[in-house]
């Protein structure tokens, strides 16, 4: 197959005479780093979809004859707990299945909100500029000027622990991102002849920033969202490890860490594996969201 | 020039006065100290009052504020709820320990990155190239609670190499246990900054000056150092201020789980105890050595970047 259009094959037909490897798809299918990081995810959202189909136990069911097993392939382990289970013998595969539910959930839902919210902002501010743009620039100084962990933190202890309330919590720190990129890409587009055009015909202000703006600015915006779901995987982890996050009675990554930390010197696999999926599952979204940065906009490295 | 320090000077200021009152409004928001504080022994209504008289919590929020900030500004953040001294006092008691974990952190992600950036970089495509950036994005990938409970695992069950927790007497005791502290909160920087070092390294490279450099017959290793390095860190340097309040909100997570007694540690537990008076100090203070370091790292931009110029 030809791998780059020849004089006759340039016209109506080149099309589909050109290689598959091309089109989106085809360049997804073979960067390796992105199959890798797609089929793994894919996996992911699998099980977060069919936890209650495919996880052997339910994962708030105690065994307390049944603490501290060890993985099955281990001494002391069985078959019964493949990855052994916890300090009061919840079985700890079911529970990392069931834990890929609320990882998944509240990314995205974070990263939706944050991102609305975010990019709204963002496109008033460089669009209309003026005293907008300098208040906002201002008050994402502030939520910047702040070690996220700590204002994240702090609110907690205001609001409590839950789930809602940590979806606050991480929308509130985590729309500014959204709304400096944004404001800088509305900055960019603003001056392009075709926006000149458009609001010289007379288009109302909305129209213009939805129909031509909005969609040239909404590749890098995307590029952000996803390599921000990592990060909030990341955090909410790390909040209910802290004993910040959801409820106790939700199996969460983050807070299995937490349980197992007593258990250090006796049941390592009580931390190790529950981390291990937060890894995974952090990889395989930065491995998807680099090829995408690599394709949509490689101008976008420093995100 | 100075007119810009000045004018960036000021509204320092007011960011920090900014952060101050969202703190100070989000913790007078959260669970009433005296009711915490009294929690022994039956308080009668008289006793609530006095002791809320003496804390100025019956006072409305706006004078309660402004007290604060004239005390502050004195480096009185009042006395701390639980320890019964001055919260300054507490919070710059374990502010070297912090600062101590942050250097570390920042020097061995600076030993590991920049090596690594630059070589991924000029060999381009290679095995080590390829190599690098996988290790970087697992770096990334890593939950930094857990990367530590895993080195504590590994060198300080199981080979015992390393201490478990705290920090050590005397010089070796304290840098050995200094190692799995700064190593857990200087990965994720690491990673961050080779993968940032190898793209604009390979920006510089394919620039012109350096094909000049080339054709008048340099040698390879001198225009990386003198030529192509200069250039290639200046977005390193752009983001190090904001690469700051993530490394010392890192340090939260990785003082707690190595106990090390540092103000992150002490913030948690404060924010736990309803010791407003600590949290405010350490937030305040903080936040300062936040703003003072973005601050500088501007003013460092314009001096390393001589086409920048600042009116």
């Amino acid at each position: 197959m030809a791998t780059a259009p020849v004089e006759s094959e340039l016209g109506r037909n080149a099309a589909h005479r050109r290689s598959w490897r091309y089109g989106i798809v085809g360049r997804f299918l073979t960067d390796p780093g992105a199959v890798f990081g797609g089929v793994l995810l894919a996996l992911l959202i699998f099980a977060a979809v069919a936890a209650p189909v495919i996880s052997p136990y339910d994962p708030n069911s105690t065994d307390l004859v049944a603490r501290n097993t060890p993985p099955a392939w281990l001494a002391k382990g069985s078959t019964r707990h493949l990855l052994g289970t916890d300090p009061v013998g919840r079985d700890l595969l079911s529970r990392i299945i069931y834990g890929a539910r609320v990882s998944l959930s509240v990314g995205i839902i974070v990263t939706i909100l944050a991102a609305a919210f975010g990019v709204l902002l963002g496109l008033f501010a460089g669009y209309y500029g003026g005293w907008i743009d300098e208040v906002l620039m201002r008050v994402a100084d502030l939520f910047l000027a702040f070690p996220f962990i700590l204002l994240a933190i702090t609110i907690i202890s205001v609001l409590g622990a839950g789930l809602t309330n940590l979806i606050i919590v991480l929308v509130v720190t985590g729309w500014v991102q959204y709304a400096r990129l944004a404001r800088g890409q509305v900055l960019g587009v603003k001056r392009t002849q075709y926006v000149e055009a458009a609001q010289v015909a007379g288009a109302r202000d909305a129209r213009i920033l939805l129909r031509h703006i909005l969609p040239n600015i909404i590749a890098s915006v995307i590029v952000l969202a996803t390599l921000q779901v990592a990060f909030v995987i990341l955090t909410e982890a790390a909040l209910s490890f802290l004993g910040l996050g959801v409820k106790p009675s939700i199996p969460t990554w983050g807070s299995m860490v937490n349980d197992g930390r007593l258990y250090i010197y006796t049941a390592w696999w009580v931390i190790t594996f529950p981390g291990l999926a937060i890894m995974v599952a952090v990889l395989a979204i930065n491995m998807v969201g680099d090829w995408l940065r690599d394709t949509l906009d490689p101008t976008l490295r420093v995100l | 020039m100075l007119t810009y320090v000045i004018r960036r000077l000021l509204y320092a200021i007011v960011v920090l006065f900014g952060v101050t009152l969202l703190v100070f409004i989000t913790l007078r928001l959260t669970g009433d100290p005296v009711q915490m504080l009294l929690q022994n022994g039956t308080p009668t209504k008289q006793d609530i009052d006095n002791l809320r008289h003496a804390m100025h919590l019956d006072q409305p929020l706006y004078l309660q504020y402004i007290s604060f900030i004239t005390g502050a500004v004195h480096g009185d953040f009042g006395n701390s709820l639980r320890y019964k001294d001055p919260a300054f006092q507490e919070v710059m008691s374990r502010m070297p320990a912090t600062l101590e974990l942050a250097v570390a952190s920042y020097l061995f992600a600076l030993v590991l990155a920049i090596p690594s950036g630059i070589l991924s970089a000029v060999k381009r495509g290679g095995a080590t190239d390829l190599f690098t950036r996988l290790i970087s994005l697992i770096g990334i990938s890593f939950p930094n609670f857990w990367l530590g409970l895993m080195l504590i695992l590994l060198f300080g069950v199981w080979l015992k190499w390393l201490p478990v927790s705290g920090r050590g007497e005397g010089f070796v005791g304290s840098v050995r246990s200094l190692v799995m502290p700064a190593v857990t909160l200087g990965l994720a920087y690491a990673a961050t900054l080779s993968r940032l070092l190898r793209s604009s390294m390979l920006e510089v490279l394919h620039a012109d000056f350096v094909r000049t450099a080339r054709a008048k017959g340099l040698r390879d290793t001198p225009i990386l150092v003198r030529h192509a390095l200069r250039n290639a860190l200046i977005p390193v340097v752009t983001l190090a201020g904001l690469q700051i309040g993530f490394l010392l909100g890192g340090a939260v997570i990785v003082e707690v789980v190595f106990s090390w007694p540092g103000v992150g540690r002490l913030v948690v537990d404060a924010i736990n105890n309803r010791d407003y008076p600590i949290v405010q100090a350490a937030v305040t203070l903080l936040a300062a050595i936040l703003i003072l370091a973005n601050l500088t790292v501007d003013l460092l931009y314009a001096v390393i970047d001589p086409r920048i110029h600042y009116s």
